[in-house]
């Protein structure tokens, strides 16, 4: 009786949890939407930004946004699955992985503010590059590394015994089984890990100011040669992220609409992190269903 | 589970031809991505700690006064550097952030495994995942423009506040603490909660005596993560904790943290100058208690296991 | 998945190398355009520094680049301490700076010239409950070191006092501090670096009080306070009378050469002194009836 009295009180907590969890992010989301959205059009989109002026868009920070982000998975993605690999699988327990493990957690700690500084030395004024996308994005791998690591390690690890030990069984070579096995079976795991690791990337500001910098050149979207000064697939030229344009639209921006311009452009960037998680999403179930031929 | 093993033998019967040949070549990419992991880890903490200990080194910082002094003073006649406020700052808004989120968050993801799977899940998890990409900025002014004076007119302060920044790291952090512990949760195989009903138990029962005694050091690295990126966070927080160099009396008092102040000053100093060089200090201790945080809840963690 | 391994690794080479490709595309632009610039405005400039003066040297950029397609500019902030350390490494072609490089611990302040671009005016501003118009010097020191502690004392609203500050290190709180509380170190209160923010603390906090330049002055959400019964506004900064004002300095490292030394002249030039410069709330250097040395003192020009 009494073990059924609490069982009745903790779903109850429970329940009031989630609902308590429920109504601050339904809010918090509505709120940047409906702040934002009236403000969203076809021209906010499409049009440069202004300085001065009211009536600027966002078109350059959009896709500096998604093509920092999307260089940075392709750093980090292949280092962190791999990383985490070889902690789950290679790595003998003991004192020195211990030591990379707290290592790598500590990078994770890191202040944004502080590993924008490091690749403003580093990256920025050592390298002679400048403000670039490639500074940047290598500044945002310091951080997305530590999460990508711990993701594909979780992931590896959890991968069913039995599976593991089965192919091993067969004879099959540790690599292989890897490959064949536990990757497969990992991957989706991996996949959650990248979108919520692009999240954060998507809405990082303070390492990006110091690496990317603020300003973005005069792009000529017909132009696809990633060396000319004007393209916008060149990654040695800077780059102002949306999430940077926030940042520095509310902090010092003094153009009439800066209020408008800040609410809009949170709402398209919650928005873009919306439609980048559903496409992951999908494709991430394809590729399982493709692997695990599940109907 | 039964489909993955059967494609994968397909798969392996496949190509067990050159099933030796990428043995060694494998290891080797997965040993030189750990080894480019761990030698840019090494890297940023050796550049980091050198340009932490410069201040003490070459401009005559007394280390015992930066880690206990109260007094900020970098610009008066006869500078002072006691960062003591702010490291407690930053202990202080971490802390309480985490046992408002850490509770709620694994308290969300036991929900969203054990007692509504089904719609809990599927409702919560893709908001979760949104959250996480909202930048700080926003948090911040979200925060400005209703928490500040909601704690202004329930309290005697400004609004400006420890209990503001807690409130704000701990929306931050709960998307963290939520994803990793629900993963965590979910990753239990099924037989041990089979188990657990079967000899009579309540979900409760199953859940408190079973489950989650089962994935607590998951948890704690939930936690652990959650804090993490409290501790780093700076923009938003420095929105809302007022930056006051005074030690808080209360939650409702005004406070700074070591993120806080490094944000707000980095910009301005030059390279080398003595107030540079603190800040990166302050980067240092934030380092440091980083990796004390860390070594605690191994501790712990590993306590737990036995 | 053995696959798209080596696909994942020659995509990774690949970019890497395209890079390394770029980088040395782009070092033999800038040696081309070096040689060219003596005949025509091209090249690329990287200009850095003071967050507070980021918006109105890129809009100028803006202009310049829209008259000189061939010229490429890149405007970034990062701070004022950022921009002189990155001019004085020889990292970017021009530093921002709200204040002197003087002043600044580090910085060879002899290798680089100064070219004060802007001259920018700051008020103290109040929550507009709280009464108070005009204050004296005397009284603002005693405000901003918690001498005085509620608004009534000075005749307006009885409402607690509280500071808005701006950090330390801060250019604005220099000149706040040097002209407007002749060096009178401001007590405890609420700091925050941008302008948009400690604006938007003044006016929804009763009782508050901070500074903040001109340009952000626009629209009455909050209200500026005459000091000495002069009122804040552009003329009677350019005749000397208001007291708290700062160049806004960009530095070279020795004379600007070059697209650099076109830039220059362009901001200085009467369509963006009086143009851009005077729109954005900023006061044109060449309008000013004053000068002011690195030590602070004024003379007549």
């Amino acid at each position: 009786m009494h073990a059924k009295v609490a069982d009745k009180i903790a779903t109850g907590i429970l329940y009031v949890v989630a609902f308590l969890f429920i109504t601050l992010l339904v809010s918090l989301f509505s709120y940047i939407l409906f702040q934002g959205v009236p403000y969203i059009s076809l021209d906010f989109l499409t049009s440069p930004s202004s300085t001065v002026q009211a009536g600027g868009g966002i078109r350059d920070q959009l896709f500096n946004s998604f093509y920092i982000l999307f260089i940075t998975m392709i750093i980090t993605v292949p280092l962190g699955v791999c990383g985490g690999i070889y902690m789950a699988e290679y790595a003998k327990p003991g004192k020195v992985t211990n030591a990379i493990r707290t290592c790598i957690e500590m990078l994770a700690s890191l202040p944004s503010i502080v590993v924008g500084m490091f690749g403003l030395l580093i990256f920025v004024n050592t390298t002679g590059w400048g403000y670039t996308i490639i500074g940047g994005a290598l500044a945002l791998t310091i951080f997305n590394i530590p999460v990508m690591v711990r993701v594909s390690e979780d992931a590896v690890r959890s991968v069913p015994q039995d599976q593991k030990e089965a192919s091993l069984a067969l004879g099959i070579t540790k690599w292989h089984t890897i490959k064949t096995v536990i990757l497969p079976a990992a991957f989706p795991g991996i996949l959650t890990g990248a979108i919520l690791a692009s999240g954060r990337i998507f809405g990082e500001a303070a390492a990006l100011l110091f690496t990317a910098g603020l300003s973005t050149p005069n792009l000529d979207y017909g132009n696809w040669n990633p060396f000319s000064a004007s393209s916008p697939l060149n990654i040695f030229r800077p780059a102002e992220t949306l999430a940077v344009h926030i940042w520095a639209v509310n902090t010092n921006g003094i153009m009439p609409d800066v209020q408008e311009i800040a609410a809009g452009s949170s709402a398209v960037l919650v928005l873009s992190v919306l439609l980048f998680n559903i496409i992951a999403r999908v494709t991430g179930k394809r590729i399982q269903k493709k692997l695990t031929a599940s109907k | 589970m039964e489909s993955v093993a059967s494609t994968a033998k397909d798969r392996l019967i496949k190509s067990t031809k050159r099933k030796n040949h990428g043995e060694s070549s494998g290891k080797v990419i997965v040993t030189l991505a750990a080894l480019i992991i761990i030698a840019a880890t090494l890297s940023m903490t050796i550049f980091l700690s050198i340009k932490g200990m410069q201040a003490f080194i070459i401009n005559g910082v007394n280390p015992i006064e930066f880690l206990t002094s109260t007094e900020w003073n970098p610009t008066g006649e006869n500078p002072e550097f006691g960062a003591f406020p702010f490291i407690f700052g930053s202990l202080a808004v971490t802390l309480m952030a985490a046992l408002i989120a850490g509770p709620l968050g694994i308290g969300g993801a036991i929900f969203m495994t054990e007692i509504a799977p089904s719609w809990g899940r599927k409702i919560l998890q893709p908001i979760i995942e949104l959250l996480v990409g909202i930048p700080s900025v926003v948090y911040g002014f979200i925060a400005l423009t209703i928490i500040v004076p909601f704690i202004r007119d329930y309290s005697s302060g400004t609004g400006y506040s420890l209990l503001a920044g807690i409130i704000v790291l701990a929306v931050m952090i709960l998307p963290t603490i939520t994803t990793i512990s629900t993963d965590a949760i979910a990753a239990i195989p099924n037989h041990l909660r089979d188990g657990s009903y079967a000899l009579g138990a309540t979900r409760w029962q199953t859940i408190w005596k079973v489950l989650l005694p089962s994935v607590m050091p998951s948890l704690w690295t939930a936690i652990i993560l959650g804090m993490a990126r409290a501790f780093g966070e700076a923009l938003a927080v420095q929105m809302v904790i007022g930056n006051v160099r005074d030690l808080p009396g209360s939650i409702f008092d005004p406070s700074a943290t070591l993120t806080s102040i490094i944000t707000l000053n980095m910009g301005h100093t030059t390279y080398g100058s003595i107030e540079n060089n603190t800040l990166w200090s302050m980067g240092l201790i934030l380092l440091l208690i980083s990796l004390l945080f860390i070594l605690i809840i191994r501790f712990l963690s590993a306590r737990r296991k036995i | 998945m053995r696959k798209k391994m080596k696909l994942l690794l020659t995509a990774v080479l690949v970019v890497m190398s395209l890079g390394v490709l770029a980088a040395c595309n782009s070092e033999s632009e800038a040696n081309n355009s070096e040689k060219a610039n003596e005949k025509e405005t091209s090249g690329s400039l990287t200009i850095s520094g003071s967050s507070a003066m980021q918006p109105l040297i890129a809009a100028a950029a803006e202009e310049f680049m829209s008259q000189h397609p061939e010229a490429n500019i890149q405007v970034n902030a990062g701070g004022s301490g950022t921009g002189l350390s990155e001019v004085s490494e020889g990292a970017v072609d021009i530093g921002n700076s709200d204040v002197f490089a003087e002043e600044k611990e580090g910085i060879p302040a002899d290798e680089l010239v100064d070219h004060k671009v802007a001259v920018v005016g700051m008020a103290p501003v109040v929550h507009p409950d709280t009464g108070v118009t005009d204050i004296t010097k005397e009284d603002l020191i005693k405000v901003f070191t918690g001498e005085i502690k509620n608004w009534s004392e000075l005749g307006g609203a009885d409402q607690k006092i509280i500071l808005v500050n701006r950090p330390d290190s801060s250019g604005t709180r220099a000149t706040f501090v040097e002209f407007g509380l002749d060096g009178a170190v401001p007590a405890e209160g609420v700091t925050e670096d941008s302008s948009n923010t400690v604006k938007k603390i003044v006016a929804e906090t009763p009782g508050a009080i901070g500074y903040l330049a001109f340009s952000y002055l626009s629209d009455d959400t909050v209200a500026a306070l005459s000091v000495n019964g002069v009122k804040a506004n552009d003329k009677n900064v350019q005749s000397g009378e208001y007291p708290i004002w700062a160049y806004q300095h960009s530095y070279t490292k020795g004379e600007p050469k070059g697209l650099a030394k076109e830039f220059l002249d362009f901001l200085a030039s009467d369509t963006i002194q009086e143009g851009l410069l005077t729109d954005q709330g900023y006061i044109a250097a060449t309008k000013m009836e004053v000068k002011r040395d690195a030590e602070g003192n004024q003379s007549k020009k």
